[in-house]
């Protein structure tokens, strides 16, 4: 998420710092008029707390860690606008200090990540606690949320950042100068890694924290929320085996989804750029070939490639419809419940190697104090 | 010193809190490098802040703004001298800087390689994908760039005074109250350091039995909430502290450096190579 110099070109990076300062000076001239003389001492500890948050190693579902920004945990305690000084404050101090994001960068960083982030944070807590007391369940929920969205709109905007740059700025020879892939790989190639672990990181620390305070300190939620109720804190401690139980709306929306399968086979034609050796060959598939390309006919003979492929693999289910099975319908429910049934074994077996992995590391007598 | 020690128990995998404490530690350990190296006797150390500043800035974004390898090359190899003639040692850039955005950039530009649509210089065999000469331009870019503008930052924070840093910042006109800001933020981030360090070992002290995923979650978010509520008291008592001293929300900065000849002369040179590296590189 820190863009490092020479990602960005220099002409990017001024429109990138131009576009941040007005949030800057916004939020330098709010935070005065409500903080006054407070301003210095209140911000430059909560961006000093923003970096060492910044390097927190959390641990995240599924046996791996991650670090957060934390503004989404920003956004909610101070607002947003404090929120956008502190955490580029923090930003600074990283590019400056330790190299980390590149200081021809630091708008860039602190556009995506102090202003999309925390506004983007505070909005979304907001719409989602909507009038919620201060001490319930959905603000945690909303917290977690937020932190892992608004990370993902960070990302989405540095995506969008690296994805111009070879279409404006290459040589003669059209080498890209600077971040190499267009937008069809850029987002992609960011939001995976968002979506699965940066984003759980940030809904983390944002869902976590929320829930410590609601406990010690719910005052300190008031700035997100100044017309809450306190409410009365339910202590919400997992109930021991109720794992499964806590799950049971995503399994029945699961099993629905899976009793809907056949509702596929009512799509006419077939799936533009699916097609197997055999459909080069069949004339009627031609056609809907030639009809979803837009008028384009394929190649008259498969391409050599797909037919070396093809030939590599054959699926037990060739097309969701088992040879021993005559009612398509039936074929695909099957199908469904096959699929499903192999991620869940994967998923479990997943979660056993990490535990063992993880089992090594929780042994508080094995190390050294 | 406890961070040592749960630094060395030899373990293959270090739990959630010792990885932390020992990346809280390792900043701590950073900083007290630059401090040293802040001090010797080399040719940064002894010029003006501004100097260096500006300086550094310009070469970074000539080597960033140009069109041309060579040039990009060209000024890493005077970062490299200027290391040599401030007494940064090169393993500490290597280890610090050259290795990890090595691998980071390296792994980001690689793909590139083949990605890139252009004229084919090589095959790659067994999977047989085209390596393109724009492809590999462009890898040798992003690495140069990234590589060439993070020596030029840290040779800038290991020959310069963390506060000097913060003074200088005010000839790119950045406000005062940002500039304070910087400075008491930085000055807190080593408290902070330090106090959710001990959090986290207080924490790990008191640990009987091996923690499941939640637990820790909820460990590092209480630590990290916890730290969130010092933070913001200790916000309160440093501005009692700051009233009972006069202060009333107006900022003032000593600004009492002055340049010698020689840093006029290390501006000129600065001006010189940076002008010459954007005018040619354009």
């Amino acid at each position: 998420m820190h863009i490092p110099d020479g990602y960005l070109s220099p002409s990017t990076c001024a429109v990138m710092a131009a576009g941040a300062t007005p949030f800057w000076l916004i939020a330098l001239r709010r935070l005065r008029a409500l903080l006054n003389a407070r301003l210095v001492p209140m911000l430059s500890l909560f961006s000093a707390f923003s970096f060492v948050i910044m390097m927190f190693n959390l641990p995240l579902p599924g046996g791996t860690t991650g670090h957060a920004v934390g503004m989404g945990i920003g956004a909610i305690v101070l607002g947003p606008w404090a929120s956008i000084l502190a955490i580029s404050v923090a930003l600074l101090i990283q590019a400056l200090f330790f190299g980390d994001g590149g200081i021809t960068c630091y708008g860039a960083n602190c556009f995506n990540m102090a202003i999309v982030g925390s506004l983007g944070a505070y909005w979304i807590y907001r719409m989602l606690a909507a009038r919620s007391d201060l001490t319930a369940p959905r603000r945690i929920a909303a917290a977690a949320l937020a932190g892992y969205l608004a990370i993902n709109i960070s990302a989405l905007c540095a995506a969008i950042e690296f994805g111009i740059q070879p279409a404006l700025f290459h040589d003669e020879t059209g080498a890209p100068l600077y971040a190499p892939y267009p937008l069809s790989i850029a987002v992609p190639a960011m939001l995976i890694g968002h979506l699965a672990f940066a984003g759980l990181a940030e809904a983390v620390i944002s869902g976590g924290v929320v829930a410590y305070l609601q406990r010690a300190n719910p005052a300190l939620l008031r700035t997100s929320a100044p017309n809450a109720a306190i409410g009365t804190f339910a202590e919400t401690e997992p109930r021991s085996g109720s794992v499964w139980a806590a799950l049971r709306p995503l399994w029945i929306g699961l099993a629905l989804m899976m009793i809907l399968t056949p509702l596929g086979l009512l799509a006419a034609g077939s799936a533009w750029g699916e097609w197997g050796v055999e459909d080069f060959k069949n004339p009627d598939v031609r056609e809907q070939m030639t009809v979803a390309s837009h008028g384009i006919a394929p190649p008259a003979e498969p391409p050599r490639g797909l037919e070396k492929l093809a030939s590599l693999w054959t699926a037990p289910f060739p097309d969701y419809a088992p040879t021993f099975l005559k009612s398509a319908q039936l074929g695909y429910i099957l199908s469904a419940m096959m699929g499903v049934g192999l991620i869940i074994v994967l998923c479990l077996l997943i979660g056993w190697i990490f535990r063992l992995f993880a089992r090594g590391e929780n042994d508080p007598l094995g190390s050294p104090s | 010193m406890s961070c040592a020690c749960l630094r060395g128990s030899g373990r293959k995998r270090a739990p959630f809190i010792e990885r932390t404490v020992a990346g809280l530690l390792e900043v701590i350990e950073q900083s007290a490098t630059a401090d040293t190296l802040a001090r010797a006797d080399g040719l940064l150390q002894k010029l003006d802040p501004r100097v260096k500043i500006l300086g550094t800035l310009l070469l970074i974004v000539a080597a960033t703004a140009s069109r041309f390898l060579w040039i990009v090359a060209a000024i890493f190899f005077i970062a490299v001298a200027l290391a040599i003639f401030s007494k940064v040692p090169l393993r500490l850039l290597a280890s610090r800087v050259w290795l990890g955005v090595l691998l980071f950039t390296g792994v980001i530009a690689l793909p590139s390689v083949v990605l890139t649509p252009g004229k084919t210089a090589a095959t790659l065999p067994l999977v047989h994908l085209a390596v393109t000469q724009q492809g590999l331009r462009s890898a040798a870019f992003l690495i140069s760039r990234a590589e060439t503008a993070a020596t030029l930052a840290l040779l800038l924070v290991l020959c310069t005074p963390w506060p000097h840093v913060l003074r200088a910042l005010r000839v790119l006109r950045v406000p005062v109250v940002f500039v304070t800001i910087l400075g008491m933020a930085h000055r807190y981030v080593f408290l902070l350091l330090r106090l959710a360090g001990d959090l986290l070992e207080a924490r790990r002290a008191r640990d009987i039995g091996p923690m499941n995923g939640a637990m820790r979650r909820r460990v590092a978010t209480a630590s990290a909430g916890v730290l969130l509520e010092k933070s913001l008291a200790l916000s309160g008592d440093v501005f009692s502290a700051m009233q009972s001293r006069g202060f009333t929300g107006e900022v003032f900065l000593l600004d009492d450096f002055s340049l010698r000849a020689a840093d006029w002369w290390a501006l000129a040179a600065f001006a010189l190579i940076g002008g010459s590296a954007l005018w040619m590189g354009h």
